[in-house]
């Protein structure tokens, strides 16, 4: 390696560290992605052409034409996507990560068979990367809804535990030379990706974004084990960063739900027991209304609080949520938006949803500051969200979500849940608050209802 | 036992710098505000694509008549670089939303 391209290794490397870290504060994200983009960007165009190595030029002309078409792919997607598609992209793009990873890995066994250092860091490779490729091609599934069920074979934690061990002591037979061969490594390949695929499909998809930002962090460790593989300082001190932010992530996401790692991954969230309490203690009488109903009870309103979840994302209902919002504004009506920290399918994703559609920055409260004004609160109306709103957090130590903070919209005198069904949230619970006397259920899709709402308001 | 410390001697230097830089990655990323996780978590999964800069090595090092590794090398190349370009685009289409409202 020249030394040229180890400097441009470590000024990467520098831009990683300070790109991580302006993307920690809002006014300069935007700069500490470009400065992350461009020192990665001057990574590999380094690792072209200052490597060194006699390489014949049909190489670099096949690497060149395997960068050009990823890039296009990659920047399609990136710029077709919409927004309330952004968790499975996200999913999506770091299972190709590992994929890399794992291919590297396979590739190189067929090199090097006998340092025993090479060897283990190819066969880590190999396990994290396909794990992660598997696990979040199943994540994505299942957070576009192409996955529906949660499938749990019987004792699915020994089983996946047992293997996870068969994996492992697998990989230190081939390390040690008791059993090795090209086979062998496909063979380790396949069990890997089972593994990813039984690690992922038990869990529930309301804890998917934990499940995405481990992953994440896993593609991370994986770039860094292929980098001792190289010597390669910016993989090795790259990879790690993200492994370890990653799972600082993660620990962030169970805490905002009041949840261990471990009750994540092995406790199979609504599972059994759940479904079989659910809809057995909670019962009684809900209450109907209608847009003109909900328009005329808005417009005498002081302070409306809309709370939005991830079933706006899905009516792609941003737009005239916002609508909604500066008509009442003009109406004299102040009107905020209460936002809770796992709205949606991952922190944040209400921000960036809202944020598309222009909607101001002060007008996004979170939970610990939104939760005493509801007292004050005249209307509150609740778009496509349920486990969040859910009292059972508070007042039923059986539920599965019990102790997870909530937006305590019950305070508030009256209450709006725009739904298209009765059907439970993600998390599979059923909610008291829509038997709630203050409640009035507001049926219907919430781009078409909110529509007809922001006509009656017009009309008025 | 023996051949463990012997690896710890030969690796001590690289066993420093990646606790270091596990530090790092905590002490970076620590009391980020909720509204940035999304984007925070895209930008982290654009950097973990640093990966293919090994796939780039697997397929400059690479024998020319080896035509699995190169096939192997290029698709990882490709998958690393979606990964990298469509993770830094993306990302900095979410925070392109954040700016505008901004002012």
């Amino acid at each position: 390696m020249s030394i040229t391209l180890s400097i441009i290794y470590l000024i990467s490397t520098i831009t990683f560290v300070i790109g991580l870290k302006l993307l920690g504060h809002p006014e300069t994200a935007k700069k500490g992605n470009s400065i992350a983009a461009f020192g990665m960007g001057l990574a590999i165009i380094g690792t072209i052409f200052l490597n060194n190595l006699e390489v014949p030029i049909f190489i670099y002309i096949l690497i060149i034409v395997a960068i050009l078409i990823g890039s296009v792919i990659g920047w399609l997607i990136a710029i077709k996507v919409e927004m309330t598609k952004m968790p499975e992209l996200v999913s999506l793009f770091n299972g190709f990560g590992g994929a890399s990873a794992a291919l590297i890995g396979i590739v190189e066994y067929g090199n090097n068979q006998a340092d025993i250092t090479q060897v283990t860091t190819i066969i880590a490779a190999i396990i994290i990367g396909s794990i992660t490729f598997s696990g979040s091609m199943i994540a994505w599934a299942k957070l576009n809804g192409s996955l529906k069920k949660d499938i749990r074979l019987p004792k699915y934690n020994l089983i996946n535990n047992l293997l996870l061990i068969a994996l492992i002591v697998f990989g230190f037979f081939i390390v040690n030379g008791s059993i090795n061969g090209e086979i062998i490594i496909y063979i380790l390949l396949l069990f890997s990706l089972i593994y990813g695929i039984l690690f992922v499909i038990p869990i529930g998809g309301a804890d998917m974004p934990v499940v995405i930002s481990l992953l994440n962090s896993l593609t991370g460790i994986a770039a860094a084990i292929t980098g001792i593989l190289y010597d390669n300082m910016v993989m090795m001190v790259g990879g790690i960063l993200v492994g370890s932010a990653g799972l600082i992530l993660t620990f962030a996401m169970c805490k905002a739900m009041n949840r261990s790692l471990s009750n994540v991954i092995f406790g199979a969230f609504g599972g059994d027991s759940v479904a079989a309490k659910k809809g057995s203690t909670i019962g009684g009488h809900i209450k109907k209304t209608n847009p003109s109903d909900v328009a005329v009870l808005m417009n005498y309103a002081d302070k409306v609080v809309i709370v939005p979840g991830y079933g706006l994302a899905v009516a792609q209902a941003q737009h005239v949520i916002h609508e909604l919002e500066e008509l009442l504004t003009k109406k004299g009506v102040e009107v905020s938006y209460a936002i809770h920290p796992v709205a949606g399918r991952m922190p944040g994703h209400m921000n960036v949803l809202l944020a598309e559609s222009n909607v101001s920055y002060d007008k996004l409260i979170e939970m610990d500051d939104i939760n005493p004004q509801f007292k004050n609160t005249d209307v509150v109306l609740v778009v496509g969200a349920n486990d969040v709103v859910n009292p059972a957090a508070h007042n039923d130590p059986s539920s599965p979500i019990y102790g997870m903070p909530i937006l305590e919209v019950e305070d508030a005198r009256s209450i709006i849940i725009n739904k298209r069904s009765m059907n439970p949230g993600y998390a599979g619970i059923q909610n008291e608050l829509f038997f709630n006397q203050k409640t009035s259920m507001l049926f219907g899709d919430a781009k078409e209802t909110l529509t007809k709402l922001v006509q009656e308001l017009k009309n008025m | 036992m023996q051949q463990i410390i012997e690896f710890l001697k030969e690796n001590l230097q690289l066993i420093y710098i990646l606790i270091l830089a596990v530090f790092i990655g905590v002490e970076v990323i620590k009391n980020i505000p909720a509204v940035l996780h999304t984007p925070l978590m895209s930008g982290a999964n654009a950097l973990s694509g640093v990966v293919i800069v090994g796939a780039i090595l697997v397929m400059l090092n690479a024998d020319p008549n080896n035509y699995v590794a190169l096939s192997l090398g290029f698709l990882a190349v490709v998958l690393g670089i979606i990964n990298v370009v469509g993770g830094f685009a993306v990302t900095d289409r979410m925070l392109q939303m954040f700016k505008k409202k901004k002012k």
